[in-house]
This record gives C-alpha cells, structure tokens and sequence, in this order.
C-alpha cells in the first residue's frame, strides 16, 4: 500500500506547493509512489487518514495552533516546507513592530478584526520531523526528502554556511560587489542560487547551527560594516531564530 | 421571478484555488437569508514588514505576497520604487521584463486551466484522475507548463520570487543564443497550445451561463496587451494614471 500523504498550508505564499506542480513531469513518478488524499490547492477530496503532512507557512494567529495539533495527531511525520514554515521566515519581519502599530498600519479603523500574534515556525507550535528550507524550497530538496523518509532514512540537510556553495560555483564574492551577503552563517542547500544569479544570499535558509561569528565579525571590518547593519539584513528572514 | 426554494450552501475551504475562502449562503422560501463570501487566511502585514527596510530590498519582500504570480509582485514593486527615485530602465530591460510577465501568465494560466479547471469539466476532483484516464492530455499540459517555466528560468533566473529583477533593470541577462532557443521552442509549442485549446473549446458547454451586473478594471494600452504598463481602465469609467489606483479600490480600513 502506498502512503498517504496531505498537504496543508498557513500564513505564506503557497510558493512552496507550487513547486509541487513546477515538477512537471516527475509528479507522475512522485504518484507512484504515494497516494495524496488532501491537498487543498490541487483537489476537491479531503480526509484525515494520512501518514506524511507536509505544512508550508508560519502560525500567525493563536486560532491557527488548534488545527497544526489537530494535524500532528493525525500524522506520524511532519514535514516544514519552505521558510515561512521552517524558520518563520518574511512574516516574522513584523515581530519588530509593535503588532497594535502593525495592524493599525494596515487595516487603521478597522484593526480590531484582524487577529495576529507573533509570527512563528512550524516547530514553534508542534513538533516537526523534517524541513525542506528555502523561499522558495526547491524541487530537488523535496525530492530528496521525500525519498528519504520513503526509505526510512534520514533527509541529509547541510549545515555548513552557503559560501561553501559559492565558492565551488566560482562566484565574486558578493561583497565584493558592494552587496551586503548573509551567505557566511545561512545554511546552505541551495548551491548559492541568488549569488548565481548575480544578486546576494538573502539568509533564506535560516542559520547553521553553529555560525561562525568571529569570521562573520571579520568580513564586515573588510568591507566597513558594523553590527548594527548586520543585524538589520539578518531581520528579513532571522526575525524568530533572533528574538526567541 | 417568485420561489419558494430553501437552499443551504456551506462550503469549508474552497478547493483548487490559491488562496482561502468559505462560502456560506442560505435561502429560505426564495428569499437570500444569509450570502457571506468569508476569507479565513491569515493576515500576513505587507505594508508593515516593509517600513525601515531599504529600498532594494522591498521587491524582495513584497515578490513574497503571493508566490504564483511573484513576477508580477516583483515588477510593481520594482516600478514603485523606481518611479519614487526617478531610476529610468533601458528598452532591452524593459522588453525582458515583458517577456518575464509573458512567462508567468503563461504558467499561470496553464497551470489554472490544466490542473484547476480541468478536473471540473471532466467530472472528477483533482488532475490526480486525469493522469491515468488522459494521460495525452495531461502530458500536453505538464510540458507547456514546463516551457513556461524554462521562460521564466531563463529571464528570471528562477521561476518563484525571481531574482535577476532589481532597482534599474537586471542582475543578469540571457545570451542571445538562449533567447533564440526559447523563440524555438516556443513556435514549437503551438500545436500543443491548439490541442489546449481544442480540449477546452470542447468541453465549453459545461461551463455554466452565468453573467451579471459588473464593473471590468484592468489595464490598458492602446499598443499592446497590457501587462507591464498602461492606463487603469474600467467598463463603468474613465480611465486614469495608475498613479490614481486608490481612486479606483478601496482597501478595508484604509
């Protein structure tokens, strides 16, 4: 019997399932080997027996926590895809504010209707068994993480900086080019795509465990950075990681 | 015309759209007791998440309001920004940037007709069916949607939140050779678009007649289709700048 799996989604984009379909072809492999019983985006048919969930988006809101339970009581793996998932990603940027201001920004009169709380990943609320990081995750990185909890095994996820990547790429450093890089402690797994395409990593993938803050500390003493400047570029996906 | 019909409506997440809604209608002896279209996302706060940012990093958050259209997002950012600080883009910037939102449409709307509408006119619940019933089908709409991808790939560097669009016009250009391979590939394509078109031009008599009252707002230019730049116009009114949108929505609470 195949497993089944669900797909369900929070406060994001849904860029993350949309790679799902930017599959193309390689769905049809990805239907032989499991059976998906409720993907709202994709199908009319809904049920709860399901083996595998996978979750994109934050938990933003206290009501929301009810039904990420209901869903870790149904499933024995849960999957975080995509940054607003796996690290709480762009929505926690409205962490720093007042939420009263934040709301009032928005809506003015009418903020009272709109019900928010601190932004949060997945694993925040419930406990998560894997994560496809990434804004969006990539195609490949959910494969891979598919087929390995189809095996049984363990996604291998790397936790070394994306400047490994980068180099290996022979990219110029994006400093270098007068940009404000977060490659030196964001995880990599992306083989440095925004570098690539001649822009800067944004921090997407969240932090290594361990990063390197003396060499960090280095880096923006060459290129005349301070901390202060550090910090800001780290808020636009950092913002749970930092203040929790 | 004169019922006395009860009706209850109560559907719990729409499904195969982006995005959320619930609908709940109820009629009594024909008159409408209750019609709520209700949207239950969570709100996420765009207009704030953006205050103290710096100027070049503002397409990059707002390309994350929606990640089906993201290109879009992207280049009304990027046009906001660079209308506010006076950035002018070349003619070769700004024809890539047409072919970009080409790109997306052509996804979207593949994506829209091939695995959302499709189930409906074909009586089954998902696309998930139709692999094995119309595997023809199926393949054709896959493939058309990869060529749209590979569009998107090539001018964007990547299909969702796309990040060769920057402040001025591009952080990195295709060659030549490449634009000239698309072009191929995408005159290729046309007897795929006409089986589409085909298909759906056949199974036009499901969907069901139904018009009412409405106002159109879209964009308008009187050379072009217009995606990237033009007028705001509406089958009820003048048109206008689009400097003057907020004359044209009105936004809840604001």
């Amino acid at each position: 019997m195949k497993p089944k799996v669900a797909f369900f989604d929070f406060a994001g984009c849904e860029g993350d399932q949309l790679q799902i379909a930017n599959l193309e072809e390689e769905i049809l492999d990805l239907l032989g080997q499991v059976e998906v019983v409720s993907f709202r985006e994709v199908m009319k048919e809904h049920s709860d027996d399901y083996h595998i969930a996978f979750i994109e988006g934050s938990c933003t809101r206290q009501q929301d926590e009810e039904r990420l339970k209901q869903i870790r009581k149904n499933a024995s793996v849960v999957v975080a895809i995509g940054s607003c998932a796996t690290i709480g990603g762009i929505n926690s940027l409205k962490n720093y504010q007042n939420l009263d201001t934040v709301k009032k920004i928005v809506y003015g009169e009418n903020a009272s209707l709109f019900d928010t709380y601190l932004a949060r990943p997945i694993d925040a609320v419930i406990p998560v068994d894997a994560y496809v990081h990434g804004c969006p995750m990539t195609k490949e990185e959910f494969l891979h993480v598919v087929k390995s909890l189809l095996l049984g095994k363990k996604p291998e996820i790397p936790n070394y900086p994306v400047c490994v990547e980068c180099k290996k790429n022979e990219n110029v450093c994006a400093f270098e080019r007068g940009e404000f890089c977060i490659g030196p402690v964001t995880r990599a797994g992306c083989n440095s795509c925004c570098v690539n395409e001649g822009t800067k990593c944004w921090g997407c993938r969240g932090m290594v465990d361990n990063p390197n803050e003396n060499s960090q500390k280095e880096v923006l003493i060459k290129y005349g950075l301070s901390v202060d400047d550090a910090i800001g570029k780290f808020k636009l996906y950092f913002g749970w990681e930092k203040k929790k | 015309m004169t019922t006395n019909k009860n009706l209850e409506v109560n559907v719990h997440h729409v499904t195969r759209v982006e995005g959320h809604g619930n609908i709940y209608v109820n009629v009594k002896n024909g008159i409408i007791e209750k019609c709520e279209w209700a949207i239950p996302e969570a709100p996420r706060f765009f207009e704030a998440m953006v205050v103290g940012r710096e100027w070049n990093e503002l397409h990059h958050i707002t390309s994350r309001i929606c990640g089906i259209c993201s290109i879009g997002h992207t280049l009304a950012s990027l046009k906001a920004t660079e209308a506010a600080m006076g950035i002018s883009i070349s003619d070769q910037d700004l024809k890539l940037r047409k072919i970009a939102l080409h790109a997306e449409n052509l996804q979207s709307h593949i994506l829209h007709v091939g695995f959302l509408v499709l189930p409906d006119l074909m009586g089954v619940g998902s696309v998930i069916p139709l692999a094995s019933s119309n595997p023809d089908e199926v393949k054709i709409v896959l493939g058309l949607h990869r060529l749209a991808n590979d569009m998107s790939n090539l001018i964007c560097g990547r299909t969702t939140h796309p990040q060769r669009l920057i402040p001025g016009g591009f952080s990195k250009i295709p060659s030549i050779k490449q634009l000239l391979t698309l072009r191929d590939n995408l005159q290729a394509s046309v007897p795929a678009l006409q089986a589409v078109a085909d298909l759906l031009k056949s199974l036009a008599p499901k969907i069901p007649d139904f018009t009412r009252e409405t106002e159109f707002i879209a964009l308008s230019n009187p050379d072009e289709y217009a995606l990237y730049d033009g007028k705001i116009a509406s089958t009820d009114t003048d048109s206008a700048p689009v400097k003057d949108y907020l004359s044209y929505t009105k936004k809840l609470g604001s």
